[in-house]
């Protein structure tokens, strides 16, 4: 059964929501040692932030090398051109 | 190869395309047909379409009107009901997709024979021309966002200037069901869904209408909308 791409999202946010709740909610007991702790419990901002940055590293990277298709628009308007030339010659009624 | 070209209002631009097309295709002794499916245009396209099969013969320029407006889907399938090429190119009438690009669909389609090629503008030497910085914003941004959640393999997803198998694009259309830019995705989504192969070519998108029709927010909040859809669907 193929699963939806929400249906992956939450799979593995599930995996990896319970695995951190396990780690660094744990009760006294079962604690991992404290600098493990320390770094597990704000892992999902820190995680939410990166992810942030690259995105808007990402988009603007893009936005920058988005080609501007300069030589494209010029021979389009030649060959219009042309073509209105030639269509007129074929008797095309405009 | 068929082409299909829906129209609306393109008394101007429908000459010049079939032109372009015409002579594409001669140049690279390509064999083809070229399907205008006019949905009713009150300024005279069909009128013009009829003057094009007329000059290049009715053999060449099929013409397959509607009575109106019945959106791009229907469009298709109507079209394709007359097809006799192996290949379907569908690209837009206004002059923003250049024919030059169609023999290099089908190069790119023999090099990997691949069911389905789509032209793309964020990849290569693709490109756009007549758009300010904020419509390239938003290009990127729902691109980007589009690749994020569904991961579809393909740079483009809401070009519509593609080459098809014709068993590929019919299959496709009974199953996408969306509108509007979401369509052209879920085509592309729902390919990879049935294991169909995606080859790309970069194209140059030359908008010269973008200063009429200004991308507006509802378009934006329609496009979002249907990406959550694919996300939660497929």
């Amino acid at each position: 059964v193929a699963m939806t791409k929400l249906g992956q999202w939450l799979c593995v946010l599930a995996l990896l929501g319970s695995a951190w709740a396990a780690l660094a909610l744990a009760p006294p007991g079962l604690q991992p040692p404290t600098p493990l702790r320390q770094a597990l419990l704000p892992l999902p901002i820190y995680l939410l932030v990166a992810f942030g940055c690259y995105s808007l590293a990402t988009v603007g990277y893009r936005l920058a090398t988005f080609n501007d298709c300069e030589e494209a628009a010029a021979e389009l308007q030649e060959h219009i051109r042309a073509a209105r030339a030639d269509l007129r010659r074929r008797g095309l009624r405009l | 190869l068929s082409v299909l070209l829906p129209t609306y209002n393109e008394r101007d631009n429908l000459p010049l395309v079939v032109w372009l097309l015409v002579r594409t295709f001669r140049d690279s002794g390509i064999d083809f047909e070229i399907i205008i499916i006019d949905d009713g245009s009150p300024d005279g396209t069909q009128e013009i379409a009829e003057q094009l099969a007329k000059i290049y013969g009715s053999d060449k320029i099929l013409l397959r009107p509607r009575p109106s407006k019945l959106g791009l889907g229907t469009a298709y399938i109507h079209g394709m009901k007359h097809a006799t090429g192996n290949f379907i190119v569908i690209m837009d009438a206004d002059l923003s997709h250049h024919p030059k690009f169609i023999p290099e669909f089908i190069r790119k389609q023999k090099e990997g024979n691949f069911d389905i090629v789509s032209g793309t503008r964020y990849k290569g030497n693709g490109g756009v021309y007549g758009w300010d910085l904020r419509r390239k914003l938003i290009s990127r941004g729902a691109n980007f966002l589009t690749q994020v959640l569904l991961r579809p393999g393909a740079s483009d997803l809401t070009g519509s200037f593609r080459l098809y198998r014709k068993e590929v694009l019919q299959k496709l259309m009974e199953k996408c069901v969306s509108k509007g830019y979401v369509f052209q995705m879920e085509m592309i989504v729902r390919a990879r869904q049935l294991g169909y192969t995606i080859g790309e070519v970069p194209i140059s998108f030359v908008d010269r209408v973008y200063g009429e029709s200004k991308l507006g927010g509802n378009e934006i909040v329609s496009f979002l909308k249907g990406l959550l859809t694919l996300f939660a669907t497929t």
